[in-house]
Formats: C-alpha cells, structure tokens, sequence
C-alpha cells in the first residue's frame, strides 16, 4: 500500500510510463520522485531529447564494450586511448576502475597508456586476484615494452593491498613501479585534513627547493 | 536506543549509493554492525578505514537491528601503514580475520585490548607478527578453544616442549613427541616452545621468520577447525597472504621445529 502511494502514478499511467520511471529510478543519484520528474521531463521533450537518448543508449549499448589491452571502455578494439600513438607506449597507469581512468584523463597530466584492473583485492566482497584483470598486466609487462607502471589504485586499505600485491607480481619481471604521491590536497588547509591525510603527508615528505 | 563506545572499525561493505555498513569491534559490545550515512563523503572514507579507532554512537529502535552509526575519529592507522607492503597486510589480515571469527554483538574486553596492542605494535617500528599470533592464540582462548602450551600432554613436564596435538591443541615434549613428529604441529619459541637453534636467523621481529610461520601455522589450524569449519567458512585470503609473506622469507625452513 505505501509502495503504490509512494509511486502515485501507478493508478494514473500506462505500463510504459511506470516501466521508463522505474528504469530510470535505478540509475545512480535518483530516487523515484526524481525518476518521476525525469521521465515528465524527457516525455515533454520527446523530439529533442527522449528520441536522441534512446537512440545514444541504443547505440552505445550495442557498440561500446571493454577494450581487450586496458580494460577501457570503448566503440573501438583496442580503445581509443590504446590507439592513440602520441601517447608514451612505454608508461602504464594502473588503476581500479574506468571511472578511475576518466578522472586521470580529465586533469590532463598523464600521456601514457592505461590497465584497468576492474576493482580491488577484497575479502569482504570475495574479490581475489583472479577476479581482477592481474593476469593480463603481468602478461603486458612480460611483453617488455613498458618501462614504467604508475600504480594508481585508491588510497585506502584494499586499494593500497592491491598495489603492493601488484609490486610483488611485477618484481620478478624488473620492471619500474611507482606509486601516486598521498598527502596533502591542492588548495588544502591543514587545519581541515584528517590526521591521516596529515600523518601520511609528514611521512611522505621530500626535500623541498 | 543509543549507545556510545569506542572501536575500532573492522569493515566497510558498500550500502546503496552513499552509506555503508560498517562492521566495528567496540569495546564493550563486541563486534558490531551498523550503517554509516554519507559514509564515502571526503570527511568520513578517509576514517572509515580498517584499523581505524573511532569513537561510534549507535542509535536502533530495538538493541537487535542493525541501527545507525555516527562516526567520529579517534586514530587513524592505517594511514600510517599504506606504504608498508608487510604491516598492511597484517593489519588487513587481522581485521579480515576479527571480522569472520568474532561472533556479533558479543563483548570480548580483553580480546578488544589485545587488538588495540597490536594495531599500536603495527603502527610503531617494532615487532608485530608475534603478536598477531599471540592475538590469534588469545582469540581461541576467549572463544572457549584455548591450546594448552604450559606442560607436555604426556609426560606432564614444562620443559623441552616442541610440538602441539593438531587433536588436542596440548603441547607435547621433544621426546614424546619423536614417534609422532610428522603428524604434530611444531610450537614455536615465542608461544613456550623450545629456544631456536643457535644461530638461526632472526626476522624484524627477533624472531625467526620460520617461527613467525610456524605460529600461524599452529593457531590457523585451530582456527579452521574450531571457529571457520564449523559455519563452512574460509579462512579470510588476507590472512593467507600474510602467511605466505612469512613462508617466502628467507630462513623459514630453518626453523629448529622442521628439523
């Protein structure tokens, strides 16, 4: 009872419309008041935004899969990023997920090749190293084109277990491995940090001028 | 109902978008579960870490539902530890194992001091792998399997003692043992067992790594049979990566119990 009030349009609209609300009301960051609105929303634009959503969801639902050497996301085998030849072959950053990789992308600062690792070692959510695209880095490495593999994995407990896990299955090949910097933000103020962020950043400090 | 404690958090399992259920071994409650709103928030993922203390207030309708956390930081740790390959995955290995061992909502006092000891041994630059077996020990002990390591099971003598019955959990002596040394667990040094051989290579803990080794070894057997076989369990993989670290040390076949 509660359930149908709280979708209220469930007396009021065809299945169609009940369907798009609760698709969309899956989606992260909407509830089902919020899908409600966005389904109104996109069924008063149906010629300029609900036809070309479909037809973009259609489309990238067809076309888009993992690339086969990183584990990015792609229309194109290998991805574009794997394609792309004014990128250093010879440099590989490691991270967790795709999402990961897109941040990286977005600051610009990195011009190497990418390994996403589809998440990270967990025992609470049974996640071990053959769940994860390690395997495959190894065999990457092996190639011995790569000079350098940047471990950007999350600086929490299972990202960082995951690196070192990582560092110990590369150390036989002699490859470099290297890991991001943890420690103080850009535009941080010191009296805000946590004290592991602080605690972190003393450890971690470097000669300076 | 609310309650306020101390603890320290042993887990995070994801919890729809932005909460997460946070398992945390309190100081008078025991392990206990309850959810963190907001728990990925910049203020909050960096203190809901394992091995973190936090001062928690838990507020329920009714003392069995799983509630809400509100989540204060006390001291973190684990920041600490990140770039220690070795001392993370023991402080990884000993929340996995707390997290899967201890029975919920249960106090443990001493078994909560002891995990505070150690965490504190992990964070300094001193021994620690000794203490997490001794930890381990302590774990069966309040559990109600305790090993009996004080005198040998036949002879009824302190000295010269070697090895445990896999069976009993009792220590048996050198002699006593001979017949039966393949089948016994060795018992090392630092639980009462007899000193190392002269001269055997010492660890960053002053003990020899094949000691360390063979100190899992004894109480992860007692673990698997006593706690984790029971309810079909696995022994959690952080653990066992913590243990092949020891295993794959120089000087682990050395140990005077394998010879």
């Amino acid at each position: 009872m509660a359930h149908e009030t709280r979708r209220g349009a469930a007396g009021t609209t065809g299945a169609e419309i009940d369907r798009l609300i609760q698709l969309l009301a899956r989606l992260p960051g909407l509830g089902p008041r919020s899908a409600r609105r966005a389904a109104l929303y996109l069924i008063d634009r149906k010629e300029s935004l609900m036809a070309p959503l479909a037809s973009a969801l259609a489309n990238a639902a067809e076309r888009v899969g993992p690339c086969p050497v990183c584990g990015n996301l792609d229309t194109v085998d290998p991805c574009t990023i794997c394609r792309d030849e004014r990128r250093d072959p010879a440099l590989v950053c490691v991270v967790e997920t795709v999402g990961d990789l897109w941040a990286i992308e977005r600051s610009g600062a990195f011009r190497g090749r990418y390994h996403v690792l589809g998440g990270t070692l967990s025992a609470l959510d049974g996640v071990g190293p053959d769940d994860l695209r390690i395997t495959d880095l190894v065999a990457r490495v092996r190639e011995g084109l790569l000079s350098e593999v940047i471990l950007a994995t999350n600086a929490t407990v299972d990202g960082q277990t995951t690196a070192h896990y990582l560092t110990d299955m590369l150390a036989p090949t002699g490859v470099a491995v290297s890991r991001l910097a943890h420690g103080v933000p850009v535009g941080g103020e010191l009296d805000y940090l946590d004290d592991g962020t602080l605690s972190a950043a003393l450890k971690a400090r470097r000669p300076f001028g | 109902m609310d309650w306020h404690d101390q603890g320290i958090v042993l887990a995070i399992r994801l919890h729809g978008e932005s909460s997460a259920i946070a398992e945390v071994l309190t100081a008078s409650r025991g392990r206990h579960p309850g959810l963190v709103r907001g728990a990925h928030s910049r203020r909050l993922s960096p203190v809901l870490q394992p091995g973190n203390e936090v001062e928690v207030h838990w507020r329920g309708r009714l003392e069995e539902h799983l509630g809400t956390y509100q989540v204060e930081p006390v001291r973190q740790r684990a920041a600490l530890l990140l770039d220690d390959s070795r001392r993370l995955s023991g402080l990884a290995a000993l929340c996995a194992l707390a997290e899967v061992a201890l029975p919920e909502r249960e106090p443990h006092d001493a078994l909560y001091r002891g995990f505070q000891v150690v965490l504190d041994a992990l964070v300094a630059d001193g021994p620690w792998a000794a203490l997490i077996v001794r930890w381990e020990v302590q774990l069966l002990q309040e559990l109600g399997f305790g090993l009996d390591l004080s005198v040998c099971a036949v002879t009824g003598l302190a000295d010269d003692l070697t090895h445990v019955s896999p069976r009993t959990g009792r220590a048996v002596s050198r002699a006593a043992a001979l017949p039966y040394e393949g089948r016994l667990l060795p018992l090392p040094a630092f639980l009462g067992g007899a000193a190392p051989a002269e001269g055997a290579p010492t660890g960053e803990d002053g003990v020899p790594p094949g000691d360390i080794a063979a100190g899992f070894a004894l109480t992860g057997h007692f673990i698997m049979r006593h706690l984790l076989e029971p309810r079909r369990l696995k022994m959690p993989p952080a653990r066992s990566r913590l243990v092949s670290r020891f295993l794959a040390q120089p000087g682990t076949s050395g140990s005077v119990f394998s010879s």
